[in-house]
């Protein structure tokens, strides 16, 4: 990205003061070397988005932005109802709430290692990943509609997880406002056998160890220290949120003028939160979270009885799980004033500081874990909220570090097979159904992770805590 | 019809997917081709049962997408990767068949599965010297 174009207003922080339609200023969180490397079409983007009615404050791009449809990946804005204020399709995303969730197994690395290839043998076996995998779990009209209310909660009731692990999901693990009745025949379809699936690209599962703890009073609050063992998950909310969104994507494109909304994008597609298709759209995305957060919660299960299986003397408890594609009813304070807003979150995280009333009890005084993901053989990240990222990004902060490469690019460059005994040498176990999908997702195609998360720090978004390893990676 | 070519275009983090041809119907065509190349080889992939797939939409970029969404939700539903495809437009319909086979992962080694077709750098148009092309990004 030009920078020039740019005005600078922290070490971190850069502007592009409103021009043309934009209603309010952009703002992105980087350093100068990640800004550089953005596409030409985060510019656009995040300057689009803050042309959208009813937008407050600003549009932000997180330091891992990188080149969405519509919304930049790793875009945040907030929409004001009461100012005409829209909701976006495309500022959600196809895969609604994908996100990630990390759990502590109580062991230590050579318990992991004693045992590491058959680990990672039964979790490939046990955890459904990839094109073409099907659940063991087949889904009902009732039970369908069941789930899409209750998510996690949903998934717990039926045998799959602990009441205990709720408290540690946002919403406790249950969307409020999902209307199961306002997602299509389609998108249950797409979904019946999909429950307790992994999906394929970016998603993963991976056995993690604690490398470098940078806080340990806040690491410790976490029940993290140096060398522990942990689990963390990465997907979403599957067919039947991609099916949500490429309907509602459709239908709010079609509907923008008759709102007398001007899209400079048709993929910003969006409507009056207080219209009949936002609140038609709300409803159903806010089912697809839910189906999200079931997803993750019934892998949580599978992957419970594998280390039972193979490591009875572990314990997996659920440290937090945070997602990524959403828009959410917060409250913020805007000009002295606490308003009701709607923020959309795509390919970003939601990054409470200390002290806020929706966090578990036990994760109040310190903050909310940020959990950024890796790619297979790069670090992943725990950070926490801080006290400042609501008046930076409405509590918002990065997600992984997004691709640097095109899927083409990385399939010229490496071979599948040469990635994983690359990753193996380096003490790292891939499992995965295809050597040409291990090939697109290979960790060089990414960004450097540790470079975004150090601008999320120094930005003040969220602070860093702790610094993961994989030992194991089963790739969706 | 003339066989219909295709080609990705690249995308930081998805996939472009463009077909070309000597009517829109082609390159229609040729977007699915691209679209299942996204996913696995196409060599591999025989084109033995066929999928009718009905759609409509208020213009012909929103019917491309439409098209694709179709067989994304053929593809996801019926567990089948598709080789080989038909397809007529009158209007704003579209009627088209799609000819393949079950998913065999050892056999298609797909790689990743396609979300959906999205509405960005959507454009169907006829070049002036008569090539039709027709492309959208994929989210995967």
């Amino acid at each position: 990205m030009d920078i020039s174009r740019l005005t600078r207003i922290s070490a971190y922080a850069w502007r592009i003061d409103p021009h043309g339609e934009m209603r309010v200023p952009s703002i992105i969180y980087a350093n100068e070397d990640l800004i550089q490397a953005m596409d030409e079409k985060v510019y656009e983007q995040v300057r689009n988005v803050a042309t959208l009615p009813g937008i407050v404050e600003a549009s932000f791009a997180m330091p891992d932005a990188h080149w969405g449809y519509g919304f930049p990946i790793g875009g945040v804005a907030a929409f004001d109802p009461a100012q005409g204020g829209v909701i976006s399709a495309g500022g959600v995303g196809f895969d609604i709430s994908c996100g990630v969730r990390t759990l502590h197994t109580g062991l230590r690395r050579e318990q992991i290692e004693a045992v590491k290839s058959s680990l990672a043998d039964r979790l490939y076996h046990q955890i459904p990943a990839g094109v073409g995998s099907r659940g063991a779990i087949h889904l009902n009209d009732r039970e369908m509609n069941a789930m899409l209310a209750g998510g996690a909660r949903w998934a717990v009731e039926r045998g799959y997880g602990r009441p205990e692990d709720l408290a540690r999901i946002e919403e406790q693990g249950c969307m409020p406002g999902a209307v199961p009745d306002e997602v299509s025949a389609k998108a249950k379809k797409r979904q019946q056998d999909e429950m307790g699936t992994l999906g394929s690209g970016n998603h993963y599962l991976e056995v993690q160890h604690v490398v470098e703890v940078y806080d340990p009073e806040t690491a410790a609050a976490f029940g993290l220290y140096g060398g522990d063992m942990v689990v963390t998950i990465h997907c979403g909310s599957r067919g039947l949120g991609h099916q949500i969104g490429t309907e509602f994507l459709k239908d709010m494109a079609i509907a923008a003028p008759r709102y007398g909304i001007t899209l400079p994008d048709r993929e910003l597609a969006c409507a009056p939160i207080h219209s009949p298709l936002g609140e038609t759209y709300l409803g159903a995305m806010r089912a697809g979270i839910n189906c999200a957060l079931a997803n993750r919660q019934i892998l949580t299960h599978l992957t419970r009885q594998v280390f039972a299986e193979i490591l009875p003397e572990a314990n997996l408890t659920l440290l937090y799980d945070v997602s990524h594609n959403t828009c959410k009813v917060e409250e913020h304070v805007i000009d002295g004033q606490r308003k009701r807003l709607f923020v959309h979150r795509k390919g970003a995280t939601r990054a409470y500081g200390p002290g806020h009333p929706d966090l578990p009890e036990a994760l109040r005084e310190v903050g909310q874990p940020v959990l950024i993901g890796g790619s297979m053989g790069t670090s992943s990240h725990i950070l926490v909220g801080t006290k400042e990222t609501e008046a930076l990004a409405f509590s918002s902060a990065c997600h992984g570090a997004g691709r640097s490469m095109s899927r083409h690019e990385a399939k010229r460059r490496w071979y599948g097979r040469e990635v994983v005994d690359r990753l193996a040498k380096r003490g790292i176990l891939i499992r995965s159904a295809s050597y040409r999908g291990v090939a697109e997702e290979a960790p060089d195609a990414y960004k450097d992770v540790d470079a975004v998360v150090d601008a999320a720090h120094e930005s003040g978004l969220a602070r860093k805590v702790a610094r993961l390893e994989p030992l194991i990676c089963i790739k969706g | 019809m003339n066989a219909p070519r295709w080609e990705h275009f690249p995308h930081q983090g998805d996939v472009g997917v463009r077909g070309l041809g000597a009517s829109m119907e082609e390159a229609f065509c040729g977007a699915a081709l691209a679209l299942t190349a996204t996913i696995a080889d196409l060599d591999t992939v025989a084109p033995k049962e066929r999928v009718e797939v009905k759609c409509s939409a208020p213009d012909k970029e929103l019917l491309l997408v439409e098209w694709l969404n179709a067989l994304v939700f053929e593809m996801a539903t019926r567990q089948m990767l598709f080789s080989h495809f038909a397809v007529s437009i009158e209007d704003e319909h579209l009627v088209g068949e799609a000819w393949g086979e079950p998913v065999d992962r050892s056999k298609h080694d797909p790689a990743v599965e396609v979300k959906g077709a999205t509405l960005s750098e959507l454009h169907v148009e006829r070049r002036p010297e008569g090539l039709w092309i027709a492309q959208c990004i994929v989210d995967v």
